[in-house]
């Protein structure tokens, strides 16, 4: 067989999944956007409504609005904290070692766990009576002795935030020690013999050399921590109220347990629009690459 | 103080941050196994020492949580997902590594951005879909939405390890006569196969792992074991003994992968934006 014709006929069962798999769901739910959309209404899901989906979630759900807020503020978060806390752990684990490859290779386990009974997990360590992480916290700090963390709904947001970057640390920590790992080490030789101290030299030397590495992450982790839902739905289920309801969660819900199909298609959208600017911008790098 | 006084502090500093952060990831897994060796009394209490049971791990295989077909179904489907995705990924990345096509890179740009989309934009569409189908519930439904996610992975991640596969040796087969698809089973299928096997881990561990569509697919004869999780709720609360116990099984055969491919894991997930 010709390679010309074979080429294509080599993508193409990979490409047909991908197509069926990804493709038209992506696109049928925006029809359904625009649809009436009710799961117990036969017909509705064809019933032509224009862009009211869109306007009812903008104009009059305080409850849509709530859940872009909680979204926006976890990923900011959750996004800052494992980035910083992960390049730390980074910086102590790059040089190597016993000790050092040891722990390395025990960041793989959280990673393969499911965010689904890393939720579970939390729930279990900030659990009033018997969690662990409850009677530490309560013994550290006095005041919170007493709390039920996920009761309250300042505490239950921090606990989930706290269950997303004890999951993510890992995976974010063995990316950055290669991209610390691959920075040549006669640019941090020759700024030490220059005499700079050690903050310098990460400031000038390092970080700016780490910086591709540091953006794709930030984009990564971006993305994943926008449609946060497993842990969610195990910890807080949304609660305390709507107190940790994110937007893929008020989507589940209203699509799901309300059967309102059309309506949460359209949310699901709206939250399309910033994957589309992260996923361009990850692709950037990753096509710089080739 | 000296210098050398000061760089030994600056160890001990180290080590004890790095041993902290051992003890943050490890408590609370160390936890689950501790509490799925208590009975439901010591489950309960802050306590470390205590008489271990292996009755948990009988009682989740038993009425009324039956944990055994949640394990069947599981497997079933990672492994059937992981049978389509990574043949038809390896032929696609074989041929986006060697040939230059039309809309070559249109095509690589939507397999990269369809792995971004939310679980949950895709998923209604397929509820809809599969319950005028007859698909709900099913282990096929499963399978075919777990490929939205697998696949896009496979395919970049697979690509990658052919990339690094030298072309002479393709190219000296070649002129001795050897057809392309010979090349290809003689040649790039063995020097791929530990990238095929890392690619093919992955995908199971993600499909094991998904939540999302199996709790929206599912609700009695092909619930997974994550969703299963669910289950262990009584009027008075959690379970906590008997969900550990469903927690171990979930996730330690996945840390065993996770273990096996450990180099490759950092690799497979950024899909080569980082190196």
């Amino acid at each position: 067989m010709k390679d010309n014709t074979l080429k294509y006929l080599l993508v193409m069962p990979a490409v047909l999944v991908v197509f069926v798999t990804a493709i038209w769901p992506l696109i049928e739910s925006l029809r359904l956007s625009f649809t009436v959309g009710r799961l117990n209404r036969p017909g509705s899901l064809d019933q032509y409504l224009g862009w009211e989906n869109y306007s009812w979630a903008i104009l009059y759900e305080p409850a849509f609005w709530n859940s872009v807020q909680v979204t926006a503020i976890y990923t900011v978060v959750t996004v800052g904290l494992t980035t910083l806390l992960a390049l730390g752990l980074a910086i102590l684990l790059v040089p190597g070692g016993r000790l050092r490859s040891g722990v390395q290779t025990l960041l793989i386990l959280p990673f393969a766990m499911s965010p689904a009974l890393i939720g579970v997990s939390f729930r279990f360590m900030f659990n009033p009576e018997f969690g662990l992480f409850d009677a530490f916290f309560g013994a550290l700090i006095p005041p919170l002795a007493d709390v039920s963390w996920l009761a309250n709904p300042t505490l239950a947001f921090s606990v989930c935030v706290m269950a997303d970057v004890w999951g993510w640390i890992p995976f974010l920590t063995l990316v950055l020690i290669g991209g610390l790992a691959s920075i040549p080490q006669d640019t941090i030789e020759a700024a030490q013999v220059d005499g700079a101290g050690a903050w310098r030299v990460f400031k000038d030397v390092t970080l700016p050399q780490l910086l591709p590495v540091l953006a794709v992450v930030i984009i990564l982790k971006s993305i994943f921590s926008l449609k946060t839902f497993d842990q969610i739905y195990m910890l807080t289920n949304g609660g305390p109220g709507t107190a940790t309801q994110t937007l893929s969660h008020y989507i589940y819900f209203n699509g799901m347990k309300y059967g309102q199909v059309g309506y949460a298609s359209s949310v699901a959208w709206l939250m399309v629009i910033p994957m589309i600017f992260l996923t361009y911008a990850y692709a950037k790098f990753v096509f710089r690459k080739r | 103080m000296t210098g050398k006084q000061k760089k030994q502090l600056m160890n001990v500093f180290q080590v004890t941050l790095i041993v902290i952060a051992i003890l943050v990831m490890l408590v609370p897994i160390a936890w689950i196994f501790l509490a799925a060796f208590k009975n439901h009394i010591d489950v309960f209490q802050l306590k470390i020492l205590f008489t271990p049971t292996l009755e948990n791990f009988r009682s989740v295989f038993e009425p009324p949580y039956y944990l055994g077909r949640k394990l069947v179904n599981s497997t079933i489907v990672a492994f059937v997902t992981v049978l389509i995705a990574i043949p038809a990924a390896t032929m696609a990345a074989y041929s986006f590594s060697r040939f230059r096509m039309v809309g070559e890179t249109a095509m690589l740009v939507v397999v990269l951005a369809t792995q971004f989309v939310p679980a949950v934009v895709i998923i209604l569409p397929f509820f809809v879909m599969f319950r005028d189908l007859g698909l709900l519930d099913t282990r096929l439904g499963l399978i075919i939405v777990n490929l939205a996610i697998v696949m896009p992975f496979a395919i970049w991640m697979i690509k990658g390890f052919i990339d690094g596969i030298p072309l002479d040796t393709e190219e000296a087969a070649m002129i001795d006569g050897s057809s392309r698809l010979q090349v290809i089973r003689n040649i790039v299928l063995p020097m791929a196969a530990p990238g095929l096997l890392t690619a093919g881990i992955f995908c199971f561990i993600i499909s094991w792992n998904e939540f999302l569509f199996a709790l929206i697919l599912t609700n009695k004869d092909s619930v997974t074991l994550p969703i299963g999780l669910a289950l262990f709720k009584a009027e008075e609360g959690d379970l906590w003994n008997l969900l550990s116990a469903a927690g171990i099984i979930i996730m330690v055969p996945m840390f065993v992968l996770a273990l096996i491919i450990r180099n490759y894991f950092v690799q497979g997930m950024t899909m080569g934006a980082v190196r």
